[in-house]
């Protein structure tokens, strides 16, 4: 049974290894104790699935544990992550966004689109936002990340994910992730002269619930503070 | 995505060396096009070579007047550049007209020029498509093709190219800098991207082994006076139904040279020659602009669902001109 999660949790998340400090470990067993829940839907809902494919396994005759090893071509990517470096083996193909969300359990950004189309995914990479759906975690080799959870905590929140708590700036709140990350990343980028400025440069941000006119209120409110 | 190797290139010479002799090997910079076209399986190369590494991140004005432009230059910082916004406003206006603010962050500029087609029969694959699949049959001719070219279109392929800056690039009469192996060579950016014929599935004129290193824009003066004028569904993060840029040289209300290049409809980026060419000497008023747009229009082959691009093309073009000429 250890064998049939241990090879499930590989193929289904292109997880491997993960090479963490003490304090490192501190970070991501909170962030594990958060998902608990998602832990136990993940391994309730693969456990059917296992039982079929290692019986498959076994009538072929393949030792099941051989999986766990990293597939050819595999990386190694050292990266720091919200003031912590992560070091990774796994997969050239995982995005930077399946790596925050799958590989080092940090479910804060969203993936909305998969294709750059929405914004939610939107990350600070080196200071700069980007959709992290479209950038390789190979490419970000010693860059420095900041996500959502790396913006604030729920003691010590940041000033703009105040702000859109005080304006409402969120319903179901899936897209608030990337358009907090995105506004920080915009104020930083300092071009904003007018509220249209504002606007246009949030526009890679999309809101289905129609949030936006907070959301502007929102960036308002810290933008000269920020 | 099929699997890949990938590779960091240190530096020029051995970002080359990996895609030499190697057709299957495709270099990676921004990846906002390339890692899109990965996820659908329309590519498959079997190496990546990431080049972010790579010394290409200036922009440099030259003795000569011209500003030579690092591939590697993202397209935001290209169009915030001092020199290139105050030179060539239709460059920078052109490039934050495009995408949004994340995707412009990642872009390169020798990625927005490789840029491919958004035509949506390109990116389903059980759709034919003469472009992703030679001879299998163009979709869009038959189909719902509203997004798709009116310009420079064949019997294989009306898919329109994308890009923005390109339009821009082709008014302003850019230079491709390629390196391969075995040297260097420049291309004409009129001579870079190719019409679809009967070969759709090219698209521009790099050899095997080549990697684009600059582009180089030419000293304009009169380029300081130009715009780019974009139209579309939606007010922004959306591809052109047409578009424009335009450059004139006036002296007093009197056109002494023009330049005039449209995106949004046609297969390639378009350089309006023959309606430059009616510009010189005309009086700037709407009427010379109308004619000026019909010239330009001339040649438009319509489709079921984007005739309505002939019309508002020639629009985009008197608004274009009107904005810079008056």
């Amino acid at each position: 049974m250890v064998f049939i999660r241990q090879y499930l949790s590989h193929l289904l998340s292109l997880q491997t290894n993960i090479m963490e400090t003490n304090e490192e470990k501190d970070f991501i067993s909170h962030q594990a104790n958060n998902s608990s829940r998602r832990d136990f839907l993940f391994q309730a809902s693969t456990l059917s699935v296992g039982l079929a494919v290692a019986s498959t396994l076994k009538a072929k005759g393949m030792p099941i544990d051989k999986f766990d090893v990293a597939q050819p071509g595999a990386i190694t990517i050292s990266l720091t992550v919200n003031g912590k470096k992560k070091t990774l083996e796994l997969d050239p193909r995982v995005t930077l966004l399946d790596a925050l969300r799958e590989t080092m359990k940090m479910p804060g950004t969203k993936k909305g689109c998969d294709r750059g189309q929405c914004g939610a995914c939107t990350v600070l990479v080196d200071g700069r936002r980007i959709n992290s759906c479209l950038t390789l975690v190979a490419m970000c080799d010693g860059a420095e990340v900041t996500t959502i959870e790396g913006l604030g905590t729920e003691d010590r929140l940041h000033p703009m994910q105040e702000a859109f708590l005080k304006h409402d700036a969120f319903q179901c709140g899936y897209c608030t992730p990337g358009q907090i990350c995105s506004a920080v990343g915009m104020l930083q980028e300092g071009h904003i002269k007018n509220d249209m400025d504002i606007k246009e440069l949030m526009s890679g941000n999309l809101c289905r619930c129609g949030a936006y006119q907070n959301i502007l209120d929102a960036i308002k409110e810290v933008q000269h503070s920020i | 995505m099929h699997p890949f190797t990938f590779f960091k290139a240190k530096d020029q010479q051995s970002a080359v060396q990996a895609i030499t002799g190697k057709s299957t090997s495709k270099f990676v910079a921004g990846g906002t096009n390339l890692i899109d076209l990965l996820k659908m399986n329309i590519e498959s190369p079997q190496q990546l070579v990431d080049i972010n590494a790579l010394d290409l991140k200036k922009i440099e004005p030259m003795a000569n007047g011209n500003v030579r432009i690092g591939a590697l230059v993202k397209n935001t910082d290209l169009a915030y550049d001092a020199t290139i916004s105050s030179r060539y406003p239709m460059l920078s206006q052109a490039i934050l007209s495009g995408a949004s603010p994340q995707l412009r962050n990642m872009a390169t500029t020798g990625g927005n020029i490789l840029q491919r087609t958004r035509c949506p029969y390109f990116w389903d694959k059980v759709m034919p498509c003469n472009k992703r699949e030679p001879g299998s049959g163009c979709s869009a001719i038959v189909g719902y093709n509203r997004s798709n070219a009116i310009l420079g279109t064949s019997s294989q392929c009306i898919a329109t190219h994308p890009s923005d800056m390109c339009v821009a690039l082709a008014a302003l009469d850019a230079t491709v800098h390629v390196q391969s192996a075995t040297g260097e060579r420049n291309i004409p950016f009129s001579d870079f991207h190719t019409l679809p014929g009967n070969t759709p599935e090219k698209e521009n004129t790099l050899q095997p082994g080549e990697m684009i290193t600059y582009i180089e824009i030419p000293a304009i003066p009169f380029a300081s006076h130009s715009t780019y004028l974009k139209v579309r569904d939606r007010a922004s993060y959306e591809f052109a139904l047409s578009s424009a840029a335009v450059a004139l040289d006036m002296n007093s209300d009197t056109i002494q040279a023009a330049r005039l290049a449209l995106g949004g409809i046609a297969t390639k980026p378009w350089r309006a020659t023959a309606a430059e060419q009616f510009l010189v000497g005309k009086k700037a008023t709407v009427a010379t602009y109308q004619a000026a747009a019909d010239i330009a229009l001339k040649d438009a082959k319509p489709f079921t669902y984007n005739a309505f691009k002939i019309e508002l093309a020639k629009r985009t073009i008197i608004s274009a001109l009107q904005n810079i000429g008056g």
